[in-house]
């Protein structure tokens, strides 16, 4: 599933900067198709991160973060070569994880 | 009738049997919370009470959005302790946009993109211990995000 998302760990005057851009339609199901069908709600509804497997993040969203998902956060206390996992769970219970290695910049 | 009446009952038990464990899991999500269509209703449905107005609360976002599909939020806490950072957008159909709960580990801080269906504040909710603090940030949008 690593097409889903695209991730980077890197160390950076003390702090390990995480961005994550996730591949996801984030529809609010208040949309309509060409044809005026509603387009059905699908969107990731649950984030966690972990750092070397213990959870750093965990993140509830609605409908309103946009589609494609951005996100950065910052963990204190992690250095190169330590692993970085997300996974997101949305509200058709699709999932995906990707793990990444702390870099240096 | 009696028959059709039955089918329509057998089909929506089998239905509601298949989507059991999905619903097991989406427990976590705060449902109520997110979908009322009110920002008082849902601050209230996240037990969210006497919001202290604060400026270590940093909000970077534009003045003026051209499309609200994609309006790029940063935030940034710099209060003590905080556990859980929530992001409302008043004017949304559904306000509630996101709710982030931080370990000791993480940096109170983050970078995401939200929609914006009209000029609004966007309010932001710190949680730091047993208090709740804000900080809101008006802007303005040229294009409506939501649909």
């Amino acid at each position: 599933m690593s097409d889903n998302m695209k991730m980077r760990a890197q160390l950076k005057g003390g702090l390990v900067e995480v961005k994550v851009l996730m591949s996801h339609p984030m529809e609010t199901g208040r949309k309509k198709d060409d044809f005026g069908q509603l387009i059905p709600a699908h969107f990731v509804q649950l984030v966690t991160a972990t750092l070397n497997g213990k959870t750093v993040l965990e993140a509830q969203w609605g409908t309103g973060i946009a589609k494609n998902p951005y996100l950065t956060f910052r963990l204190k206390g992690a250095k190169v070569g330590d692993i970085v996992s997300v996974t997101w769970l949305d509200n058709v219970g699709e999932t995906a994880t990707q793990d990444i290695a702390v870099t240096a910049v | 009738m009696q028959r059709r009446n039955f089918l329509k009952l057998i089909l929506g038990a089998t239905t509601a049997l298949l989507l059991e464990p999905l619903n097991a899991l989406a427990a976590l999500w705060s449902k109520p919370a997110f979908e009322t269509t009110k920002i008082k209703e849902a601050t209230k449905l996240l037990g969210i009470h006497d919001e202290i107005s604060s400026t270590d609360i940093q909000i970077i976002a534009p003045d003026r959005a051209e499309n609200g599909a994609v309006v790029q939020v940063e935030i940034k806490s710099n209060l003590a302790n905080t556990d859980a950072i929530y992001i409302l957008v008043e004017k949304n159909p559904t306000p509630l946009i996101a709710h982030f709960e931080f370990s000791v580990d993480t940096e109170p801080s983050l970078v995401t993109r939200i929609k914006m269906a009209e000029t609004s504040d966007i309010k932001v909710v710190v949680k730091a211990g047993a208090q709740f603090f804000t900080r809101s940030k008006n802007v303005i949008v040229l294009e409506n995000g939501c649909g």
